[in-house]
């Protein structure tokens, strides 16, 4: 990122001599681009602007007055929320941060250990290997999942946490970037002088590449955590007692029964504007952090 | 000499030790439910008498069977042409919208770039079947903005959720997850251009817009077959948004995209043996789609490289 500034900073430097006939040139601002990426944020920002002054109208407000004036019935959605199956909306929630955490945790830790084998080691059958998971990125979902299900069936384990939590610990997507990031980050001297000091491999590991490649498992963290936060089809076909629901399976079944019951839906508006609310604050604080260069899997020498 | 041997033998064997849990998990968790549903899709039910009592229903050999039956139905083939028609619009206005915001980004002079990018890229945190909702609500006549202008103007209130314009509502929906996540990659894939090559453009005299269409675009084709690949394999296996809105609307049926069929098939019917041939079959598309493309970006980029 703060290459691009020195780029895009030398040219402007050299062609502003701020001469009397006008303001200096690197003062004027680009019209088209700036009103183009002004309207594209203005469509990203809308739905997120109408779900937070929907939340705070009352059922009978929803559907009277003008949508984007605020009503009056926040905080009534709040406690109707908490108060919906004794506050079965929160065990959602904390179930949606169980699985992501601990699942982008592991994932983590399982996309550390290969992508350090597949970039360091050079060993018998180790483009196969990593041939063999990146076709895995390619299966379809719901191929995976429906015999997954019928399995997990036989293993009497459907409808519990380790049927949604266990299938996505392994991302193949996880693994290419954590192989990116080990072999730009992780240089073969140090390890081979780790070797020379006697260290054992998994000392070495653990000692000395893995502080080298927080950076980038950060980043791997993050994408799984995302991306289990928003899964819906594996809970949706392994999941039967709600109380085990992640947030996006619970809204869904609130949204489902409150096509019979319009007043459901106040609820469901608010437990939206909730719901999203963590993952845009998290977001929010990454980004600070967070090269998005390392999104998207370019690493820079 | 024998510790150094002994060393030596453990950096052998210390790769396969690290690919150990993923090994075990892709052998759980891909290997063997792909070889399940395999086996599933080559088998049937038999039921003998009423199909009460044990013993009465046993899975015998069916062949390709499923395969047939599969792809003689006339419900896939009709999910399939709607995800086509789907596709169709999400992919090029998706990927045509990163790739302008991208070049607006990388722009000379443009202001409030932190800003525009950051609500731009929100929509990739905002969980499908939560955006689907938001946008569903605000295709719903009596909660919506654009329906309550339009009555104020005296204007024709067009049914979203409907016939054509619910293409149009659901390939919205993909568009607002996905450009901003394909602005990154080719934004990225913008700044990795060396500042030498702009330079010389400058000195051609060439302006913003042809420095566009002439240098930036052609440097960034890797990037944007990466995200035209990766989106073409997003829209074949849609899901969650036309099943989140088949609430709020009777046009979405249970088998409106192959996934929801195979879905609809294995847990409504029952059928889990004609699921599973069907979800081959869609495994098989993508796989032979995805092999056919690289291969031919591949070739592509040998050829450039020729030139």
């Amino acid at each position: 990122m703060s290459s691009l500034a020195v780029r895009k900073a030398a040219p402007a430097a050299g062609t502003t001599p701020g001469t009397a006939q006008g303001p200096p040139l690197r003062r004027r601002i680009a019209f088209v681009p700036t009103v183009t990426l002004l309207i594209g944020a203005l469509y990203c920002l809308l739905p997120v602007a109408w779900v937070v002054i929907a939340a705070t109208k009352s059922g009978s407000e929803l559907f009277s007055t003008f949508t984007f004036l605020p009503g009056t019935g926040f905080t009534q959605n709040i406690s109707d929320l908490n108060a919906y199956r004794d506050g079965v909306y929160w065990k959602w929630m904390g179930n949606s941060a169980l699985y992501a955490g601990l699942g982008a945790l592991l994932s983590t830790a399982v996309s550390a250990f290969s992508g350090y084998a597949l970039a360091i080691y050079r060993f018998r059958g180790r483009e196969t290997v990593f041939n063999i998971l990146l076709a895995g990125v390619l299966m379809p979902p719901v191929i995976l999942a429906i015999p997954q299900y019928l399995l997990m069936a036989k293993a009497d384990l459907t409808d519990s946490y380790a049927s949604v939590l266990l299938p996505l610990i392994l991302s193949p997507y996880g693994v290419y970037l954590a192989r990116i990031y080990s072999a730009a980050a992780v240089p073969a001297d140090v390890v081979e002088a780790g070797r020379m000091d006697g260290a054992s491999e998994l000392r070495i590991f653990t000692r000395i590449a893995l502080p080298m490649m927080v950076p980038g498992l950060v980043t791997v963290f993050l994408f799984q955590f995302v991306a289990v936060w928003n899964n819906f089809l594996l809970p949706y076909i392994m999941l039967s007692d709600d109380e085990k629901f992640p947030i996006t399976l619970g809204l869904f079944t609130l949204l489902e029964q409150g096509s019979n019951t319009p007043a459901l839906y106040t609820l469901v508006i608010t437990g939206a504007l909730l719901a999203v609310i963590p993952l845009v604050a998290l977001f929010l604080v990454i980004q600070r952090f967070w090269s998005l260069d390392l999104l998207s899997g370019a690493v820079k020498s | 000499m024998t510790s150094a041997r002994r060393k030596s033998y453990g950096a052998k064997k210390a790769p396969y030790a690290f690919l150990l849990p993923a090994t075990i998990l892709f052998a759980l968790f891909f290997a063997l439910p792909i070889g399940y549903a395999i086996w599933l899709s080559l088998h049937k039910v038999q039921v003998k008498g009423l199909g009460l009592g044990s013993g009465a229903r046993k899975e015998v050999w069916a062949g390709l069977e499923n395969y047939t039956d599969s792809l003689t139905d006339s419900e896939l083939l009709a999910g399939a042409l709607r995800v086509l028609g789907y596709g169709a619009i999400v992919v090029p206005v998706m990927l045509g919208l990163a790739l302008l915001f991208a070049l607006m980004l990388d722009a000379d002079r443009v202001r409030l770039t932190p800003v525009t990018r950051l609500a731009i890229f929100l929509p990739y945190a905002i969980p499908g079947v939560v955006a689907a909702m938001l946008w569903g609500f605000l295709y719903l006549p009596d909660v919506s903005p654009f329906y309550f202008v339009l009555d104020r103007l005296g204007l024709p209130q067009p049914d979203l959720l409907d016939g054509g314009p619910l293409y149009i509502a659901l390939s919205n929906i993909a568009v607002w997850g996905g450009t901003g996540f394909n602005m990154i990659v080719i934004y990225t894939a913008l700044q990795a251009i060396p500042a030498e090559v702009y330079e010389a453009a400058k000195l051609d005299g060439a302006t913003p817009l042809q420095t566009a269409l002439r240098i930036k675009i052609p440097m960034v084709v890797p990037s944007l077959v990466l995200t035209f690949f990766f989106s073409i394999i997003a829209t074949l296996q849609v899901f969650s948004e036309p099943t989140t809105l088949k609430p709020l609307t009777n046009s979405v049926s249970t088998t409106w995209s192959p996934l929801m069929k195979v879905y609809q098939d294995a847990f409504g019917k029952g059928d889990i043996y004609s699921a599973a041939a069907t979800a081959v079959i869609i495994a098989f598309v993508t796989l032979v789609l995805s092999f056919g493309f690289l291969r031919a970006a591949n070739s592509r980029n040998k050829q450039e490289a020729a030139q």
